[in-house]
C-alpha cells in the first residue's frame, strides 16, 4: 500500500553541512504491516518519515500511497492518508484548545471544513466512549485544555486522533521516547492496542532495539540514510537484541554505539 | 481640574474606548489566535476611515460606505498574507510593507493628508456630538455597543465552526494542524483578512466619531490594539475567560480602560505629546512581565510532565 521509490534527500546541499539524509531509500509496505523502524541518531528513521508526511519534498524518488503517486502532493492534503505521532508530546495537539475540540479537529482529517459546527454534542458523547477505555479519567475532563495534559496523555490523545478517520498509514516517530519508561509502556501498549483493533498498517521509530523486536511484524534497520535491514516474518520473532547488534556490526562494518539502543 | 469635568469627559473615553475595542478585536484575532504581530492594522485602519469619509462625502449612506470600509480592509489583510504565505515573507516585515504602502494609498483615496466630515451636513452613525442624544438609536454610546455586540457575536459563531476551528488550530500547533489535513497557509490569509477587515470598519467609526480622517490617524494603532489586549486581560482575565465571546467582551473593555486613563492623564494635565511613549512602554512592561515570570518566577514542570 505504501511504496518508496528510490528516495534521495540531501539537507544544505553545497554547503559543509552538507547531509545526506536519505541515500536511495526504496521500501515497500504491505496492507497490515506493522514496520518497527530502528537505528542510530542521524541514520535517516525520522527524515524518511517526514518524506513519506511530506514535511519536505524529496530531491529524487518516489512516494506512492495505493498506487497513486503522491511525491508532489502537499503536507496538509497527504494527511488524509496518514494518522501521526510525533516524537514531542507538544507537537502532536493544540495546547489551546480542549480535548474534546483536538479530537473533532483529527474527526475532520481529510474532509471538507466549512461553516458547519467545528463540534457537536453527539461527537462529545462519541468522544466520552473513545476515551474511556484509556483509564486516564480523560472521558471526564473533555474541555479541559490539552496544554494542561502530561506529557503520557498527549501522547495518548495524539494516538487517539492519529487513528481516528481510519488513516491508511500509521506513523510513529518515536513516540514514547519523550515519556518516562513506566509511561512509554503505557503508550506503547495503547499503540498495539490500536493497531490491532483497527487493523491499521504502521511505521514506528524506536530508539529501543527490545522495542523493535517485540513489537510488528518486521523491523528494519536504517545506517547512514539507507536501509540496511530488513527482516520479517519467522526470522523476526527469533531475533534478539544481540543478534541484532551482531547484525549491525556485520553489515555497516562499525560498532552499533549508541547508548539508548541498547537500553532495554 | 473640576470633578465634573472629568465626569463629562467619560461617556466620550467610553464611546472612543470601544471602538478602539471593536480594533482591538482585529488585533487579538492575529495576534492571539493566529499569534502572527501584524503590522498593517496601521495602515488599514486609516484606509477603513478614509474610504468611509469619501464615500459619505460622495454622498452614500453610513452604511454602504461602512461596508466598503470593512471590504478595503479586508483587501489590506489579502495584501499582507500575500506577502506572507506566497513570498515567504516574516509575518513582521509583510505587515511593514503594506503599512508603507497604504500610506501611499490612502493619500490617493483622500486626495490629501485628511478629510473633514462634518456630523452637521452628513448622515453619520456615531459622533462625539450624538453622546448625549435621548433617541437610543441615535445615541453613539449605545450604538456603538451594538456594533460591539454584533460583532462578538458573529465571531463568535465563526470561531465555532469547522473552518473556525482549524484557523484557531493554525494558531495553536502548525505543525498539528497540518498533520491533521488543515491548509495552514489558506488559513493565515483568512485571519489576515479577517483581522484587517474589522479593524477597517473600527477606522470607519472613527471617523465618523471624530468627524474626520487623517492619513496619520493609524500611527501605533497596534500598540493601543496590544494595549487594549493586555489591560483586558489583566484586569478581566479571571472574570471573563470562559468561553470566546467573553474573551472578546475583555478585549474591548480593555480598550475603554484605556481610553479611560488616557482621558485622565489628559485632564490632570500630561502633555499629550507623551502619550504615544507612555503607551509604548506601558505595553513593553506588560509584554515582559510573562517572560520574566518565566525566567526568574518558574518552578520546572518537566518532572511533573511526564507522568501519566
Amino acid at each position: 500500500m505504501l511504496e518508496l521509490k528510490n528516495i534521495t534527500k540531501v539537507f544544505n546541499p553545497g554547503t559543509v553541512n552538507e547531509k545526506v539524509a536519505l541515500d536511495n531509500v526504496s521500501l515497500t509496505l504491505e496492507d497490515g504491516d506493522f514496520v518497527t523502524v530502528i537505528g542510530g541518531n542521524g541514520a535517516g528513521k525520522s527524515t524518511m518519515l517526514n518524506a513519506i508526511s511530506g514535511v519536505w519534498k524529496p530531491d529524487e524518488g518516489q512516494i506512492l500511497i495505493d498506487g497513486a503517486d503522491v511525491t508532489q502532493m502537499p503536507e496538509y492534503k497527504r494527511a488524509r492518508f496518514l494518522g501521526r505521532v510525533f516524537q514531542d508530546p507538544m507537537m502532536g495537539t493544540a495546547a489551546g484548545m480542549g480535548i474534546d475540540e483536538n479530537l473533532a479537529l483529527a474527526s475532520r482529517r481529510g474532509k471538507r471544513r466549512g461553516l458547519g459546527w467545528g463540534i457537536t454534542k453527539a461527537e462529545r458523547e462519541h468522544y466520552r466512549e473513545l476515551l474511556a477505555p484509556l483509564g486516564l479519567g480523560l472521558e471526564d475532563r473533555l474541555s479541559t485544555k490539552v496544554g494542561l495534559l502530561s506529557g503520557g496523555q498527549r501522547q495518548a490523545v495524539t494516538l487517539l486522533m492519529a487513528s481516528m478517520q481510519q488513516p491508511r498509514l500509521l506513523l510513529l516517530d518515536e513516540h514514547t521516547a519523550a515519556l518516562d519508561p513506566k509511561t512509554a509502556a503505557k503508550v506503547l501498549s495503547l499503540s498495539d492496542q490500536i493497531i490491532e483493533a483497527n487493523g491499521l498498517t504502521a511505521l514506528m521509530v524506536t530508539h529501543n532495539m527490545h522495542d523493535a523486536i517485540t513489537h510488528g511484524n518486521r523491523l528494519i534497520m536504517m545506517h547512514n540514510g539507507g536501509i540496511i535491514l530488513d527482516i520479517s516474518g519467522e526470522e523476526k520473532k527469533k531475533l534478539t537484541v544481540e543478534q541484532l547488534l551482531a547484525q549491525f556490526s556485520k553489515v555497516s562494518g562499525e560498532a552499533f554505539a549508541n547508548d539508548r539502543a541498547l537500553l532495554g | 481640574m473640576s470633578i465634573v469635568t472629568f465626569l463629562n469627559a467619560m461617556p466620550g473615553a467610553v464611546a472612543q474606548g470601544m471602538i478602539w475595542g471593536i480594533m482591538a478585536i482585529g488585533v487579538y484575532i492575529t495576534y492571539k489566535v493566529l499569534d502572527i504581530a501584524d503590522l498593517s492594522v496601521d495602515g488599514s485602519i486609516c484606509t477603513g476611515g478614509a474610504v468611509c469619509a469619501m464615500m459619505m462625502l460622495a454622498g452614500c449612506p453610513a452604511w454602504a460606505a461602512m461596508l466598503a470600509a470593512l471590504a478595503a480592509g479586508m483587501l489590506c489583510g489579502l495584501a499582507t498574507g500575500i506577502f506572507h504565505v506566497f513570498m515567504g515573507i516574516p509575518a513582521i516585515l509583510a505587515g511593514i510593507l503594506t503599512q508603507l504602502s497604504l500610506y501611499s494609498v490612502n493619500l490617493k483615496i483622500m486626495g490629501q493628508a485628511n478629510q473633514g466630515l462634518s456630523p452637521r451636513n452628513y448622515p453619520v452613525m456615531v459622533s462625539m456630538q450624538f453622546l448625549k442624544r435621548a433617541n437610543p438609536f441615535e445615541n453613539t454610546i449605545v450604538v456603538v455597543i451594538l456594533f460591539v455586540l454584533v460583532l462578538i457575536a458573529v465571531l463568535y459563531w465563526f470561531f465555532g465552526t469547522e473552518l473556525g476551528c482549524s484557523i484557531r488550530a493554525t494558531g495553536n500547533n502548525e505543525h498539528m494542524a497540518r498533520a491533521q489535513g488543515i491548509n495552514t497557509n489558506r488559513n493565515k490569509i483568512i485571519g489576515l483578512v479577517l483581522s484587517n477587515g474589522i479593524v477597517a470598519f473600527a477606522g470607519a467609526l472613527l471617523t465618523q466619531y471624530q468627524g474626520f480622517a487623517d492619513v496619520s490617524m493609524g500611527r501605533g494603532a497596534i500598540v493601543v490594539g496590544l494595549a487594549a489586549v493586555i489591560i483586558g486581560h489583566a484586569l478581566f482575565g479571571k472574570l471573563l475567560r470562559h468561553n470566546f465571546a467573553l474573551m472578546l467582551l475583555q478585549v474591548v473593555l480593555g480598550g475603554v480602560v484605556y481610553y479611560m486613563v488616557y482621558q485622565t492623564v489628559i485632564l490632570f494635565g500630561l502633555d499629550p505629546d507623551l502619550l504615544k511613549m507612555l503607551s509604548a512602554v506601558v505595553v513593553a512592561i506588560f509584554l515582559a512581565v510573562p517572560y520574566w515570570k518565566k525566567k526568574y518566577f518558574s518552578k520546572s514542570r518537566k518532572g511533573v510532565n511526564n507522568h501519566a
